[in-house]
Order: C-alpha cells, then structure tokens, then sequence
C-alpha cells in the first residue's frame, strides 16, 4: 500500500447497515429508511447531494442518493425504483434485514451554506424529487436560513407520485410555495396538467435572482434549462443534479464520466456555470 | 542511485539465479509475437523485443480480480452479510518493461491514488520490483517519441539499456538494489554511459512509426475546438465497438464489477474485471438511458480522454504513451489516434 492509503480502508467495502422502515409507496418506488451498525452509527455526516453504494452481496451495488434531511437523525432514507438486479433485490427485503453500505459518496453537493439568505426554486421531475427532497428538508428544518422556497413537481402520470402525504404538508405550508403537475390528466386530479416546465411562469418569486435547483429524467433538463434562459437566470444559479452510472462511486471506473466530469466524485450535483463545454452533461 | 555495467552472460546466470527465489513475469516470445509471462529460464527472456500484446497493467489490474469476499447470509438476510477485503499480497519481478508503458504505469500510479487511493492496485505495485529495458527494436506501430514516452525517467526500480555485448543497469531504488545485490556487475563508465546516452537519443527520433503534425502537449488544446468534427462520425462507421483498442491499451484502466455466488449461495466474490468505454452499454443507466449510445460518441470519448480529460487530472501529461498497440489491433483500422488528431491539425490547423 502507497504511504497516503497505508491506514485506510478498503475503498470497496461496504460496511453494515440495518433496515429500519420499508414502504411501497407506488408500484416501482420503495422508501427505505436505514441505520448504520458501525462506523457512523447510526447516521453518519453527509451533505445533501451524496450518494451511497447499496451492496446485496451475490447481487452487486446501486448508487442510491439520500433522501433524508442531514438534520434527520432517526435513519438515512432513500427512494429506491425496482428497475435492475440489485433494485429486486432491494425490493425483497424487509425491516431488520442487513444491507451493505459505501458512503457518503459525491463531493459536488448541494451548496447548502453558499446559497444561505437567498431565494432558492427546486425544479424535480419525477424520481428527480428524491435527491432534492435531502435539501429541500434541510431547508425547511432551517427555514430563518433561506429566503423564498418554491418547489416545483412534475410527475408523469398521477399513478406514479410519492410522499403524498409530506407533499400535503409542504402545500398547506404558509412559508413555501409548492406547486404540482402531471403530464397526463386523471379523474382524481383536479391540479395542473401538463410537463414541468408549464408551472416555471406561475412562481411567484423572483426568479433571475433565486437560486434554481434541478433534478429529473434526462430529457427534462434540456426545457428546463431553455425556460430559465428565457426567464433570464444566469448560469452560476442554476444547479443541475445528473446522476448517471456510479458504478465504483469514487472516480475509477469511468463508467459515470459526463465528458471531463466525473458524476461520483466532481458531482452529481453541478454548478451550471462550473460544467464549462461538457455537452454531454444534459 | 548508482548506474553499473553487467556483460549479457552474467545478466542470463543472474536471472537464472533469481528464479530460484523470485517469481518473475518477463516478456518472452509467443508465437511469432511476444508477451509478459512468468519466466522458467533465463534463455527465454527476449529483451530484444519489440511490443508486447498485452501490456503490463494487467500485474497491477488483472482482468479479472478479487475485490472482496463475502458469506451472503442467505437465506436470512436478516442476519447479513459478511465482506472482507482480499488482496494478492505476492512479491514479483517485472522484468522487461519499455519506457513507453513505465510512463502508462506512472499515469495509473497517479490515477488510482488521486482522491480515494485504491489498495488493491498499490498492493500489487508495492509487491512489484519493475526492471525496464529501453527499446532496442522498434514496433511496425510505434510513435511513443511523438507522445515523449521514448524514453523514461522515473517510476522503475531499474533500468537497462543494451550497449550491444552488455548491459547499463541504472539502479533507481533500494528495491532494485537489493534485487541486483546478487549479480556480478561493475562501475559504468564514460564509454558506457555514452552509448547509452545515444541509445536512448536515437530512440527519441527511432520510436515515431506514425508522426504527429503538432506537439502533443497541443492536442488538448486542438481537442477543444474538435468536439463536432466529421471525423468522429466518419472513423465510427466502420467501428465494430468491440473495445480491442481499450484491451490492448496501456492507460486503459476503465472496469465494471460484478458478484459471483457460489452453488449454495452461501459465499461468494465481488470481482472487477476490464471494461471498455467503446462498448455497447459503458454508460447506460437505470431506466436503458444511455449516455454514450452512437458508435461515434464512444469513440470521440475514447480520444478525448487520452489526449484532454486524463491529462487534465495528471498535470497535462497526454494519456496516450505512443505504444501503437491499438493501431495493430483495430480490425477496421480506425484506432490510430496519430491519424485523427493529424486530420484535426489538417482541418482546423494549429493556434
């Protein structure tokens, strides 16, 4: 081992984790709630915008980004969509079973001390509202800290949203704006219809000025970011969550790599004026 | 540290001596080609060389390894599972290493120590004594002079050069002390030192089969005015994405991992194994997003990082080190990166 790693673990080692609270919240989305056994016990240090390997030993990893606020101590929650092996996998267990975990992950978060003071917009699509919900709580759990919040949803079709119940709370809040779309109209829906982007001229805050946080599928950043350019909010506002392929998490692998970027250990979270040419960033 | 002087016959009795103790892995002929492979007699030792098939990453990443153990727990997962570490933990000689892939080593030193270091790779790094040779006969394909990986400076624990009846052994380390103690050698003298001196100047212009039209500490810079060039589109459609010129890559170091339980599912292994960021999937995610579908991008991605994304976390040095391997192992003969960035420098000129 060289001198600069000769005291450090095992990059590659997961440590125990124990499952606290499992939940079917549609029918592809699993809310996990987590404590650690060991090293950090029972919720580590991180800041929102981590990520952590979920390991099934004979399975494999996932990246998974934390859900929860750091201010949450009674577990670390994640939102995890059965979509691969290890996802199944995940799916499978129960409360009290052990999972593997590597993390905190990911130096580029959310920048929760330089935005302080400031009006801040969350633009989640879909899944995208589980990375931004670790800030969007934080936020809420230091609300003197922050200016203005607004928080827009957009979830595909009605079938397909989560944490109804928090998102109840956040829209009988006084001191947050939140407002909620699906792309395709329900009987049970009696708000908006129509893609994000739709709800970006009814916030009511300034929004050249705010601080614009994204997350969403891939297609979704590219309106996103065409409606904020004609709102006129400058690049070094905007903050882009691009989750990809974390394979390794800690920038060997090369399978996360945004051009020069590397999603595991420069992100994922992204300042959009720091992206500089990486075109496929978005 | 010093450098001596060994006559070839007692370089040969002290490699036949060292075999004794050591495990060696040097690069002797297969077929009419040559390779690394664990030595059994000094006879078989071709420091006469050209290019090797595989280079030597392979002892500090094999193509597939062990990261972890594990007992799965099943079928109580309530229970958990139990990991641990496993290095291979055994001392080797590396005997025979060209400049060109002791710089490609250097890089990957550099790689998988920066951030999080990887004890797996320096466990074997450390375990590993490199005796490089300098190039007596140059490859059909190389151009390691163009990328200034003629010749190398540092990262060995020995160097040879061959002076025709004998060697220059420069000893760069106590590693390659102690594992010189043994042979019969002498002071180099100035008669000596100078025909090494000229050995290494001749392979500065000798090792450059394929001439780059500008210095390649430009091609970052000719790189970012080259993203939406036709050659990328052009050279990929006749590109089988098969990743033979990452395989055969002396700074590739790109791999996946993947869990192999055993029979009864009790135990079993997380290994990583090479991968390659020209094949179908490299970037896929959950939800078949993928990042890198067309051919073309794959291949962009491929130059891009050896000649701008690598060398902006390696101090600017390019990540290609001039071996000409994948111009000899591309099938539709699209690899030479020599080729693309001469197009680029054609196209959109220097400055």
């Amino acid at each position: 081992m060289c001198e600069c790693c000769a005291t450090e673990k095992d990059i590659y080692l997961p440590e125990a984790a124990t499952i606290q609270k499992m939940r079917l919240m549609n029918d592809t989305e699993m809310y996990v709630r987590f404590t650690m056994d060991g090293p950090g016990a029972p919720v580590f240090d991180f800041t929102p915008g981590q990520f952590v390997e979920v390991s099934i030993a004979g399975i494999g990893e996932a990246p998974i980004t934390i859900s929860s606020s750091p201010t949450q101590k009674d577990g670390i929650e994640m939102v995890i969509r059965r979509i691969g092996n290890v996802t199944k996998a995940i799916h499978k267990l129960k409360a009290g079973d052990k999972i593997g975990i590597r993390g905190p992950l990911g130096k580029g978060t959310y920048p929760v001390e330089q935005v302080k003071g400031q009006n801040l917009v969350f633009i989640c699509g879909g899944i995208g509202l589980v990375p931004q919900r670790s800030f969007i709580n934080y936020v809420l759990d230091n609300r003197d800290d922050y200016g203005e919040v607004t928080i827009l949803l957009g979830t595909k079709c009605y079938s397909q949203r989560f944490f109804q119940s928090e998102l109840e709370q956040w829209l009988a809040r006084d001191d947050i704006h939140f407002m909620e779309t699906i792309d395709e109209a329900h009987d049970c829906w009696n708000g908006n219809v129509g893609v994000v982007t739709t709800l970006i001229p009814k916030i009511e805050s300034e929004l050249a000025t705010s601080q614009v946080f994204i997350c969403g599928p891939p297609i979704m950043y590219k309106f996103v970011l065409m409606a904020l350019a004609e709102e006129k909010v400058p690049k070094d506002r905007i903050y882009l969550n691009l989750e990809r392929k974390m394979k390794c998490g800690v920038g060997k692998c090369g399978h996360c790599q945004i051009n020069n970027y590397y999603a595991c250990i420069d992100g994922p979270v992204f300042k959009y004026s720091d992206l500089g040419v990486a075109p496929e960033a978005i | 540290m010093a450098v001596k002087k060994i006559s070839k016959s007692d370089f040969a009795d002290f490699v036949d001596k060292l075999l004794a103790s050591r495990k060696v892995y040097a690069v002797q002929a297969k077929g009419d080609r040559f390779d690394f492979a664990p030595l059994l007699s000094a006879k078989d030792l071709r420091l006469d060389y050209d290019v090797t098939l595989q280079p030597p990453k392979k002892f500090f990443i094999p193509p597939v390894e062990t990261l972890l153990t594990f007992s799965t727990g099943w079928p109580s997962p309530e229970a958990g599972a139990k990991y641990k570490s496993n290095y291979d933990d055994e001392k080797f000689v590396l005997l025979g290493v060209h400049p060109y892939d002791m710089v490609a080593i250097n890089q990957l030193d550099e790689l998988f120590r920066q951030g999080y270091c990887d004890n797996h790779y320096f466990t074997r790094r450390d375990n590993a004594t490199i005796v490089a040779v300098d190039v007596v006969n140059p490859s059909q394909n190389v151009f390691a002079a163009e990328m200034g990986a003629a010749v190398v400076k540092e990262g060995f624990d020995v160097l040879l050069t061959d002076i025709g009846d004998a060697y220059v052994a420069q000893i760069a380390t106590d590693k390659g002390q102690q594992l010189f103690a043994t042979a019969k050698m002498s002071d180099a003298g100035t008669e000596d030192m100078k025909k090494r001196q000229e050995v290494q100047e001749n392979n500065k212009k000798l090792l450059a089969k394929h001439k780059l039209k500008c210095p390649a500490s430009y091609l970052p810079k000719l790189l970012e005015k080259a993203y939406n060039h036709p050659v990328w589109e052009e050279k990929a459609a006749t590109c089988f994405a098969c990743g033979s010129c990452n395989q055969v890559c002396p700074t590739c170091y790109c791999f996946g991992v993947q869990d192999d339980v055993s029979w009864d599912m009790k135990t079993g292994s997380r290994c990583r194994a090479w991968d390659g960021c020209l094949l179908d999937g490299f970037a896929k995610v959950a939800g078949n997003h993928d990042f890198r579908k067309n051919r073309a991008d794959r291949f962009r991605h491929r130059l891009y990082r050896k000649a701008k994304y690598v060398p902006e976390k390696i101090g600017g040095q390019i990540a290609c080190v001039g071996c000409g391997r994948c111009v000899g192992a591309c099938l539709p003969d699209i690899a030479n990166p020599v080729v693309v960035y001469n197009r680029l420098v054609d196209d959109l000129g220097i400055g």
